[in-house]
This record gives structure tokens, sequence and C-alpha cells, in this order.
């Protein structure tokens, strides 16, 4: 993990900032002027005591040192780097990249970002032209009467001898199919006017549904009160959702969010986490309900109530991703697959099996969390339907757990984590027996 | 000699349109709509030439197709396949299974006599099933067929 970070070149802009000089900053966190140079020219790696030391000297968090906003900035152009043969010899600097050229590094993700979602329209399109289902009837039935017309007519006007009574038949049967021709191009052309609005938007409904909600903060106020609105209102009233199923997909949402706040109120979860610390398994017992609406309520509470914040993934039966809320330190992977070492994948293989281990995530900032994860079948059209699972994984961080009592993880269970990443390609565990395709990370050695 | 000609299609404007043109040019000509009798109907009627559409209600032609060129007694039956999807995809399908020729629809009706006959003087699988494609080569065909003007016995 001895990759270069910016931590140092934040330390620098801080401290110009604040008008401080190197050496009287090097002096009162205890080292040399010329580690701190070092140091702020990302050459040296800093951590533990010192970052504090020098964050308490800069009246700045830890967290903005080491984290800083640039870190979602070098995932996205880490990703952009490795489908490009060039962009990826550069990757050992990327950080150095983005930190000294911040404007450009935006510049870049932007376009990126753009290019994306541009394909993503060019697929939904094509995708369309060949598998919509509607579209391919009605051209089908288009060319089907076109077929009928073209022929009839032929007979009507190269036929000499025709008589009267074939005639009228074959005009007959013109007029029906131009009648029917008619009102098949109408459908078709009604039917790509209103597929040429919200769907072609380039987000996917999931994106834009991600963007809503962390917009909000994971957290729906309205609906912890007494007499909450009805989600399709708020829903209506929220610009960022345009396409239908990201409307339909957040209603879900904030209902299922009431159901939990219904079960585990506001004022009675803080109490909770008071005596329990975030603990699902002592907070579902106290409630009397089952661990994946205590994932969802805990991650669905207020910044405040938690003394931290958790992260939360959900996937289908297929593995797919079906919701999100990322947490410092705990990058989710935007557009491709993700870690098959996931808690998440191990409950998902044994349901209704509880899963905790403490993770530590691959990254620039390897973080170390909690995770508790669980699968649970449910039968939605009873037990004749099909079979539908849901995995949760919720994401404690490691000092969040050790700031309660009851939830301080042992050390026992800390010292060796299971190690994980985001997604193989920007995974830099070279020997990780999980992984699905080789790392570009991996090469930096 | 009867030359006999099966038309397996469901729509029923274009049944009669072919049906009427198949049958002054001295075709007996019977008809079937549905795809998953359409293998019965064949064997029932016998026929020197399959007309075969592609998007059949039950059954797609392409499916018939294939269960014709199984089978000994059908697997030299010439067979002109009809589709309104004019697709390369669905091209190479039915050339894959053996099709003998192949017509996008909309069709020009002298194309159709051109094609059956052809098919009936010379038997058995024909690796060039190009019927002509692009209007301009429709319009060569339909040019050609103007000055032979078949006239039938049928009025």
């Amino acid at each position: 993990m001895a990759r270069p970070s910016l931590t140092g070149s934040r330390i620098r802009e801080r401290r110009l900032v604040l008008g401080r000089r190197q050496a009287d900053l090097a002096r009162a966190v205890g080292i040399s002027p010329s580690y701190l140079n070092l140091i702020e020219h990302n050459r040296r790696r800093i951590g533990g005591k010192l970052v504090q030391a020098i964050a308490a000297e800069l009246k700045v968090d830890v967290a903005q040192l080491t984290e800083g906003a640039e870190a979602a900035l070098v995932n996205i152009l880490r990703e952009a780097a490795a489908d490009h043969r060039a962009g990826s010899e550069d990757l050992p600097r990327l950080e150095e990249f983005v930190g000294r050229f911040p404007g450009l590094a935006q510049l870049l993700a932007d376009t990126r970002r753009r290019a994306l979602s541009l394909e993503r329209t060019v697929e939904v399109l094509s995708d369309r032209m060949t598998h919509d289902p509607f579209l391919s009837a009605s051209l089908h039935d288009i060319l089907s009467t076109i077929t009928a017309i073209r022929s009839t007519a032929g007979i009507l006007v190269e036929t000499d001898d025709l008589d009267t009574e074939w005639r009228d038949r074959f005009h007959r049967n013109i007029a029906e199919e131009s009648r029917r021709l008619a009102e098949s191009a109408e459908g078709l052309v009604s039917y790509l006017d209103a597929a040429a609005s919200a769907e072609f938007a380039g987000q996917t409904p999931q994106e834009e549904l991600d963007l809503w909600l962390s917009e909000r903060g994971y957290h729906a106020p309205e609906m912890e009160r007494a007499l909450p609105p009805d989600p399709e209102d708020v829903v209506a009233r929220a610009d960022g959702l345009r396409s239908r199923a990201a409307r339909e997909m957040a209603v879900r949402w904030l209902r299922r969010t009431r159901q939990d706040a219904e079960h585990m109120p506001l004022a009675r979860m803080r109490e909770a986490v008071a005596e329990h610390g975030v603990d699902p398994a002592a907070i579902s017992a106290r409630f009397g309900v089952d661990l994946p609406a205590v994932f969802r309520r805990l991650a669905a509470l207020p910044e405040d109530a938690l003394g931290g914040i958790v992260g939360l993934v959900a996937c289908d039966g297929s593995g797919t991703l079906t919701f999100r809320k990322p947490v410092t330190g705990f990058a989710l992977p935007r557009y491709s697959a993700a870690c098959p070492l996931w808690p998440l994948y191990e409950a998902l293989s044994r349901p209704m099996a509880p899963v905790r281990h403490v993770v530590e995530v691959a990254g620039r900032a390897p973080g170390l969390f909690v995770a508790y994860a669980l699968c649970r079948p449910a039968q939605p059209v009873g037990f004749g339907g099909p079979q539908v699972l849901e995995a949760l994984m919720l994401l404690v961080p490691l000092d969040l757990a050790d700031a309660h009592p009851a939830t301080a993880v042992p050390e026992t269970l800390r010292t060796a984590p299971l190690a994980v990443g985001t997604s193989c390609r920007i995974c830099p565990r070279p020997a990780c027996a999980a992984r699905r395709e080789p790392s570009i990370m991996a090469e930096l050695g | 000699m009867i030359k006999r000609i099966l038309l397996v299609e469901d729509e029923p404007n274009i049944i009669e349109a072919i049906r009427f043109i198949l049958s002054r040019d001295g075709w007996h000509v019977t008809t079937h709509s549905d795809g998953t009798t359409a293998l019965e109907a064949i064997g029932r009627t016998g026929p020197d030439v399959l007309v075969l559409d592609v998007m059949l209600p039950g059954r797609s032609g392409f499916d018939i197709l294939r269960d014709l060129r199984a089978d000994p007694a059908t697997s030299d039956l010439p067979v002109l396949m009809l589709t309104a999807k004019g697709q390369a995809r669905d091209r190479e399908q039915a050339e894959r299974y053996g099709v003998t020729r192949f017509m996008t629809k909309p069709f020009a009706n002298s194309d159709v006599l051109a094609a059956v006959n052809a098919m009936h003087a010379a038997p058995g699988r024909d690796a060039a099933t190009e019927e002509g494609s692009g209007a301009a080569a429709d319009e060569r065909a339909e040019g050609r067929a103007v000055l032979r003007s078949p006239v039938g016995r049928e009025g």
C-alpha cells in the first residue's frame, strides 16, 4: 500500500493558507524542516500520530488532510486511465496530477463521465432498435402491410383482363391495408416521441437514485414525522429524479424507510444506539425486528444519531448492487462489478446465516471496517413463485465501532482483517485468490 | 404437369395477392396460416415448392425449415423464405438452415414468380440464394416480368 498520497500537498496548501513557515510547523510537530518538505511533496508517507499532530497545528480534521475532495476524482481518473495505454503509463503520477492541476483533472473526469453517459445512451438506443418488442413488432406490421399493398397494387396495374369482382376485392384490400398502415405509423411516431424523453438522459436510473439519496444524506426527515407525506408526492417534487424507473425506486426506498421508522422511531433509536453502540444484533433484539431492517435503519439515521456515518450496500441474487451508500474509506465501484470477497457475497451464498468480518479495504487510504452481512430469501408472490434473494452489508468504520464499549472490536478480530477491495481492475492486491481480471494497480508493484 | 405450391403465411391480404398471381401463372396454390401445424400441412399437401414466412403464429419459419431439412422426405424441397425483417442475421440463419431462396418484404410480384419458377425448374438446393436486393434490382426484375407478362388461364 506504499503508494503516494496527496496528504502532503494538502498539508502544504493548508499551511500556506495559514501563512505558516515550513520550519515553524516542523518544529511544532517535532520533525526536521527537510523531512516536512519531503512530506509536503508527497515523497514520504505520513500517517498515525504525525498527521494528527499536523492536523491539530493546522486546525483541520485529520480526514480533511488524508482524504480530501480529490479522492473521488482520483478514482474516476484511475478507471479512465486503466482503459488507456498512454494513460496507464502515467498512473503512478495520477495523484500528483490531481493535486497540481485540480481544474484540469476535473475537466478530464467530467469528460470521461460525459463519454460514458453518451456511450450508455447509444447502448440504450441500439438495444432498443434490436430488442424493443414494440418497435420490432411495429416495423414488422408496417412492412407486412406495405407488402400486401404493393403486391395488390401490382396486380391491379399489371393485370389487363382483371374482372370486376376481383378488381373490387383488391381495391377493398388496398383500402383496408392503407388504413392499417396509417394506424401503425401513427402508433410508431407517438411511441418514438415518448421514448425520446427521460429514458435517454444518459444516467442510469440507479445513478439518478444514488445522486438523489446522496444529496439528502441517505436520510428522510419527512418520513420520521408522525404524519409523513405521501412518498409519491415527495418524489414528484424531486428535480433530480427524471426517469420513471428512478422515481419508482425512490418511492420504494421512501416506503421502506417509513416502515423501518415506524418499527424503530428516531428518538428510541437514539437511545438504543447510545446504549448498544452500532450493534445490529442488539438493536434487532431490542426492537424485535429482523436484521436487514436494522441495517437499513442504521444507514438511514442522521449522522448525529450515530456519531458517524455507516455505509450500506445491497445486492440481488445475481450479485448486482441494488443499493449503495458509500462511506469514506470504502470505495464502491461505479461502473464495474464489486469485489467478490465482500462479506456481502459470503452472505449471499449462505442465506439466513449472519456474517461479520473486520475488513481492510485496499486503496489509497486503507480503511478498516466491521462488516455485517445477511442474505434473506423472500417469496414475494407466494410459495408457488420464485424465491427472491436480497443480501445487505452494513459497513461500520472501525473507529465508530471502537467509540462504544459494547461494540469495541476485540484484538483477536482486528489482527488479521479480511482483505477486500473495490473492484478487481483497480485493486492493488496482486496475489488475490478471487481475482477475476488482472489489476492495473498490480503492475505498479 | 400441375405445379403445386404451398404458401405458409398469416397475412390474409398477402395470401390473397400471392395466391392470385401464382394461380394466374398456372400454379395450384394451397395456403396455410399456422406455424405450429405447418409441417403437417406440408406432409399432407406434398407441394413442389414451399413459400414460407419467417414470422408465423405459433412457430417460427426457421424452426419449420430446420425440421424440413432434417427429414429425408423434404430435405430437397425448394423453399422460398419471406421475411419482413430484411436483416443480414435473418438471411444468414436461413442459409445456415438450408433455405433455397430468400426474399425480403415488400417484394415485387414478378420477383416471387421468377423465384418459384426458377426453383421449380431446377429443384434441389440452389446455392445462389440472392434474389437481387435493393430497389434497382427490384425494378430490373419488374421490367423483365412486364416484358414477359405471363397470361394465365384463370380469370
